[in-house]
Parts: structure tokens; C-alpha cells; sequence
């Protein structure tokens, strides 16, 4: 016996809108049992998760600051994945972007003025950007498999940062520690509301993102070209529509946005290169890409509660003891069941037994 | 009426007996590069922490947060640390010193301890350990040990921390043998099993018999294990990962100073400072002699004494850089200032420092 995945001809609109909260409800008693298991009290387990990070204004900001990269990479990537294009290097988009936007300080500290910052993030999205078109460019010309390329490119991008952090762009104050110099506050970009914390303006940058391609995705003929060559490239080249161009296209503007995302966390959030600057954020939006079913609005909220999950499992860390390996394996718990839910309205599944394949067969 | 006031007065000395109770039991926080479990580096700070809790029992309560990556997540990592009532905390990786300085400023009346780092301030003192003094040792009881006259190095970072660690292994080994040679792996992480262990075959491929690793894990002794060559231990005390591969450990006894450092916070004596401590202080120790001949044992305790008793400074000349040029002169030994900015390679490594 065999379970198959069979897609459903209708998808139930009610459970469309119903599935987060099944999803909920079902992460709600799992954790439950887990936390149980764990003899801590579930129910403050889960306040701990879930309630805590928010009663505070400084972990507001936190979680601002942590889900900014998040939105603005998983937007980029939606457009990608909605067209058919896999970009899974959006870790290396990231890591280029914000060295290409990191020149400016870095290179020239003395460079200083207003138009500094808006220069730093255009080229932190051209970083991303020609860094993204290096698989668009092998898979259009090449046919290679862009999940490859682009994949093996974010390990390029690592040990790029990691040499130019460590040799020429090291600072020459720093005791030979891999690091540049702090950047100079032309070039940090500010605060929003710095009475009460630290979140940047990578936030406005990544809901402004959002809103711009979800009205590209639903309003514009691009967006209708994404959707149609992402489902069938045959009925597409019919519209005539080309699926090289479209690579291209989705590959640069989640490059872009990658890139933009890098140069934003380095210079709102960690104030300088070093060989370790994402903690995987071009990874973790791919999940939370999925988790906004590929919507640019749904993605602001899949990044927020994905955030949210991270500052949550700390706080259940500090004040419950439970281990960080369990604090993941809930979040991974989250992440299984909407993930699931929001399978299960395109899909149903199907218990194939040979008895019933031999019938399908013979009919 | 006045059941009441009875009742109020009983709520405000509950009250003021619960404040006093919190008062006296000082927090402290911990974040930590890795997992407790990686019986390396993060394993010996957890053991600090423990002793800690042992050693001043209920004056002291503790919290760690594991696994924080260095970047923006650590700000807010030792931002929680500070809110949730942690009036002292030590961040145990180079990678959080701005974090620390940050978090700090904030946090005037919080005291802060970063390790390895540079950058101190009026509440945030930095501790270091002169772990190269083992690493000399390990480098005599290598040039007596090894058949083909080259140890592999697993690397993790290029950090002066690491380089010291390398050139101290190669001046103590040619202090045996002026032709011994050290090989260097770079494995771009601190605690990565998978990463290390690939690099502890590359090394034994190359025809190393003897390992010595700068990274967190037990992985590389555990090849050595199963190649059936000598290997020495990081961090903490790994002989049951290699019960006839381990020669000795550095061991980083970090312990009595968290004590120390807790007692002066309670006793209201705590003041910044920028100490590196080593054998002499105890940081630095030695795990038992073991899997080699009897004279060599006695070799290597006499390096130790003569260490902790200050009477040979593992940087001391004539030496000269991998270039050729010198760096010391005979009888002239390296300040602490060169030592921690350390960035080039003594004659003997068989490596190109990245940089």
C-alpha cells in the first residue's frame, strides 16, 4: 500500500480561509503534549510563545528587526516561485548585496552626506540583483538546474564575505579581527522610533516591497505572464510570452530584493561587514514564502509570525529552561501543521493498495 | 477596620520580605556560542556555570541562552538576558563583542563579561585565557611523539586566538625538533562535527600522525580514534571520545573566575577590567598525561611548571616569521599587545595564513 497526493478538482473556500486556524488549534495541542512531556506547564509554555514577546515595546521592535529580512527576501522569492523558478540562493543574493552596498563605507568612510544611504541601498540591490542573474543566465542559456546553481553560489557568496572581511577590507584598527570598520552614521540607517527600540526602516523598505509586487503580481500584465508561465510554460509561449525573459525577470527582482534585505540588515542592524551577518534569513524565507502562500500581504504576516516564533522560543528558553533544540522542534512543529493544512485544500489523499492499482490499471 | 489595616500591614511586609528575598539572590546570564552538548568550548563554560551555582549555592540563580548566532540576533539575545533581571552576564564568544558594548549602554547598572574580546567599558570587563601556554606543551609532546615529524592543525577562524594557538605548538615542538612541520585545516566554524572530522581525515591523508584541533567538537578525536593515530583534546577533558588517542587536553577552567566575578558583583566590589589569565592563574589546565612513554610525561609536566611558574614564556626569541624575517631577537619576548593582534605564522607552518 501507497499514500498518494491526488489534487483536488475544487478547492474549498472556506477551508482556504479556516486552514491558519486549524493549523492553530492543532500546534496548540501538540505543543501542549510536547511541553508536557518536557514537565514544564503547557499552558505557560505557550503564553511564553506566543503572548510574552508582545507585552513588551522592545521585543515589538525585535521582532520588526527580525522579520524585515524575512518579508523582503520571501516577496522576491514568491515571484520567483510563483513563475517556476527556483531560486534557492537567496542567502548569497543577500551576502552580495550587502557587500556591494557596504563599499561605500567601508571603501570611502569619508564619503558622507544624505544621498549616501539611498546610493548604499541602490547598490545593495544591485548586488543581489547581478548576483541572482548568474543562474537565470545558466538556466536560460544553458539549461542547467537553477536549484543547483543558485544553491552552490550561496557557498561563492559565503567565502567571498569571509575573504574580503578577513583581507582587504578588514580594520586596520581591529587587532587583525575579521571585521571592517563601523560603518559612519551617514551610513546607518536609522531608526524608526528610537526612544523605544531598535527596529530600522528595513521594515518600511519590506512592507513598501510587499505592497509594490503584490500590486505587480495582481493588477499588471507581468504578474498575469508570472502566473500563466508558472503553471503551464506551453500555454504561456501560446500568449505569447517568453519564459527566458520571465527567468530573468523573477530571478532580478528576487535578487534585488534579496540584496536590499542584506545591505539593510548590515547597515540598520549590525553596523558593520563581518564573516557571519544572516543567521540563514535567505533559507528561512523560503519557508516563509510558502507560509504566505505565495502573497506578498500573506508573506508580511507568514514573516511576523515566523519572528515571532524565534523571539518566543528565547523567551521560553530564558524563563522556562527549556532547551533551544526544543524551541525548534516546536517551531518546526508550527511550520509541519500550516504547511500541512494548506496542502491538504489543493490535495486529498489517496490509500493506493495493489488491489485497487491493478483495477486502476486493468480499467 | 481594623481587620484591614491588619491585613494591608501583613500584605506590605509580604511584600517588602519578597523584594528583600529577590534582592539577595543575584542573576546571571549566560549566552552561549553553541550547545552545552558539544564537550568542547560551550561544554566548559556550561561546567563554569555550574560550578558557579555549586560553589554559592541560593545567593545565585542562572540562565543561558544556547546556540545565539553572532549578528543582530545576539543584541537581542543579551537585551533579553538584561530584562529578564540578569544583573550580571557573560557572553562567551569574540562575535558578541559589539553587541555586549551595546547592550551595555543601555544597561548601566547590569555588569558584563565578554570573553576573548578587546573592547571594555565601564560595565563590561573582558576576560581571555592564554590558552597558547598548553598548545606549547602539546607542541613538545608532539615533536617526541610523532614517527613522520608533522602534526595536523584544525583550524577554526583566523583570529589572533587561533594563530597564537598554532605558532606556540610549532615553537614548542621545534624546541625538540627544529624540523618539525604543522599542517593547518581551516574549517570556517566553531562547532561544526560534520566540517571537522572531514578536515581530521584530509590531514591523516596527508600523512600527519599526531592532531591538535581549535574547533568545539569531539569529531577530530574521534577520527584519530579510528586511524589509530594521537590526537589531543580541545576545550574540555575528550579522553572518553579517545580513550588511547588523547595525550593531553587543554582544559579551560573558566569556573573560578566566574565565582570570583559573582561574588564581586554580590559583595558590590565588581570593577571592570582586561585580564588574560593562563596556567599560573589556572584558566589554562592540563588534562592527565596519558598514551605516551614515561619520559616524555616528564617532559612535558617539567614545561608545565616551568610555564605556570612564569619561567618560560612560550614567546620568547630567537624566532623568526614564516617570511624568514625576525620577529624576536634572542632572550626577547612578545608583549601582550603583539600577542592578541597576533596575524602572522612563525617559521615551520606549512600553511598560508588567510588574510
Amino acid at each position: 500500500m501507497r499514500i498518494e497526493l491526488v489534487k483536488r478538482p475544487q478547492h474549498s473556500a472556506l477551508f482556504s480561509a479556516l486552514s491558519p486556524f486549524i493549523a492553530l488549534f492543532l500546534t496548540l495541542i501538540a505543543g501542549a503534549i510536547l511541553f508536557s512531556l518536557l514537565g514544564k506547564n503547557p499552558v505557560s509554555a505557550l503564553y511564553y510563545y506566543f503572548v510574552e514577546p508582545l507585552t513588551e515595546i522592545w521585543s515589538w521592535h525585535e521582532l520588526l528587526v527580525k522579520a524585515a529580512p524575512l518579508i523582503l527576501i520571501a516577496v522576491g522569492l514568491s515571484v520567483c516561485f510563483l513563475s517556476n523558478n527556483w531560486n534557492i540562493g537567496a542567502e548569497g543574493q543577500l551576502i552580495m548585496g550587502a557587500i556591494a552596498g557596504s563599499i561605500l563605507p567601508v571603501v570611502f568612510p569619508d564619503f558622507q552626506g544624505w544621498y549616501v544611504l539611498p546610493m548604499m541601498l541602490l547598490l545593495g540591490m544591485a548586488g543581489g540583483m547581478a548576483y541572482a542573474t548568474i543562474p537565470a543566465f545558466l538556466k536560460v542559456r544553458f539549461n542547467t538546474n537553477e536549484i543547483l546553481t543558485s544553491l552552490m553560489l550561496v557557498y561563492v557568496a559565503q567565502l567571498f564575505l569571509d575573504w574580503i572581511v578577513r583581507g582587504p577590507w578588514r580594520n586596520p584598527q581591529g587587532f587583525n579581527f575579521p571585521e571592517t570598520v563601523q560603518f559612519n552614521s551617514s551610513a546607518i540607517l536609522p531608526e524608526i522610533w528610537s526612544e523605544s527600540g531598535r527596529a530600522h526602516w528595513g521594515f518600511i523598505l519590506a512592507i513598501v516591497a510587499a505592497l509594490l509586487v503584490w500590486f505587480m503580481l495582481s493588477r499588471t500584465l507581468s504578474g498575469f505572464e508570472i502566473k500563466v508561465l508558472g503553471r503551464s510554460a506551453r500555454a504561456g509561449r501560446f500568449a505569447g510570452f517568453s519564459a527566458g525573459r520571465l527567468t530573468f525577470f523573477a530571478f532580478a527582482i528576487s535578487g534585488a530584493l534579496a540584496g536590499l534585505a542584506g545591505i539593510a540588515e548590515v547597515s540598520g542592524a549590525v553596523g558593520q561587514l563581518r564573516t557571519t551577518i544572516s543567521p540563514g534569513y535567505g533559507f528561512t524565507a523560503i519557508i516563509v514564502a510558502f507560509l504566505g502562500r505565495l502573497n506578498p500581504l500573506g508573506i508580511v504576516a507568514a514573516g511576523l509570525v515566523l519572528a515571532l516564533s524565534y523571539l518566543g522560543g528565547e523567551a521560553a528558553q530564558v524563563s522556562l529552561g527549556i532547551s533551544e533544540k526544543s524551541a525548534r522542534i516546536f517551531q518546526g512543529i508550527i511550520l509541519f501543521f500550516v504547511l500541512a493544512s494548506d496542502t491538504l485544500i489543493y490535495y486529498r489523499i489517496r490509500f493506493v493498495t495493489r488491489h485497487s492499482d491493478a483495477a486502476a490499471k486493468g480499467a | 477596620m481594623k481587620k484591614l489595616l491588619m491585613a494591608l500591614s501583613m500584605a506590605a511586609s509580604f511584600a517588602v520580605a519578597g523584594a528583600a528575598h529577590a534582592e539577595e539572590k543575584l542573576k546571571v546570564g549566560f549566552i552561549y556560542i553553541g550547545p552545552p552538548g558539544d564537550f568542547g568550548w560551550t561544554y566548559q563554560h556550561d561546567q563554569g556555570r555550574k560550578e558557579m551555582e555549586k560553589a554559592l549555592g541560593d545567593k545565585v540563580e542562572t540562565t543561558f541562552l544556547e546556540s545565539v548566532p553572532e549578528g543582530a540576533d545576539a543584541e537581542r539575545s543579551i537585551e533579553r538576558l538584561a530584562r529578564a533581571g540578569n544583573k550580571l552576564i557573560f557572553t562567551t564568544s569574540f562575535g558578541y563583542m559589539d553587541a555586549t558594548i551595546k547592550v551595555a549602554q543601555k544597561f548601566p547598572n547590569v555588569k558584563f563579561e565578554h570573553a576573548t574580546g578587546y573592547k571594555t567599558a565601564d560595565n563590561v570587563a573582558v576576560y581571555n585565557s592564554r590558552f597558547y601556554e598548553g598548545r606549547y606543551v602539546q607542541g613538545v609532546i608532539a615533536a617526541k611523539m610523532s614517527k613522520v615529524g608533522v602534526a595536523g592543525y584544525i583550524g577554526s577562524f583566523p583570529i589572533p586566538e587561533v594563530v597564537q594557538g598554532i605558532n606556540s605548538f610549532m615553537l614548542g615542538a621545534q624546541s625538540v625538533n627544529p624540523n618539525f612541520k604543522v599542517k593547518v585545516i581551516w574549517a570556517n566554524a566553531w562547532f561544526d562535527p560534520g566540517k571537522e572530522a572531514d578536515a581530521a581525515k584530509a590531514l591523516v591523508d596527508q600523512g600527519v600522525d599526531i592532531i591538535t584541533q581549535h574547533t568545539d567538537s569531539t569529531a577530530p578525536m574521534q577520527v584519530a580514534a579510528e586511524r589509530k593515530i594521537k590526537a589531543f583534546g580541545q576545550a574540555s577533558d575528550m579522553i572518553k571520545f579517545g580513550p588511547e588517542t588523547q595525550l593531553t587536553a587543554i582544559v579551560d577552567n573558566w569556573g573560578p573566575y566566574y565565582i570570583e566575578r559573582a561574588k564581586a558583583v554580590i559583595d558590590g566590589t565588581w570593577k571592570t577590567h582586561n585580564v588574560f589569565h593562563g596556567m599560573h592563574e589556572n584558566l589554562v589546565v592540563m588534562a592527565p598525561y596519558t598514551n605516551m612513554p614515561d619520559d616524555v610525561k616528564k617532559l612535558a609536566e617539567e614545561t608545565q611548571a616551568k610555564i605556570t611558574s612564569g619561567e618560560l614564556k612560550p614567546f620568547t626569541g630567537p624566532v623568526k616569521k614564516q617570511d624568514g624575517s625576525e620577529w624576536l631577537k634572542a632572550g626577547e619576548t612578545a608583549d601582550d599587545k603583539t600577542i592578541l593582534g597576533m596575524n602572522f605564522y612563525v617559521a615551520g607552518v606549512d600553511d598560508k595564513l588567510p588574510q
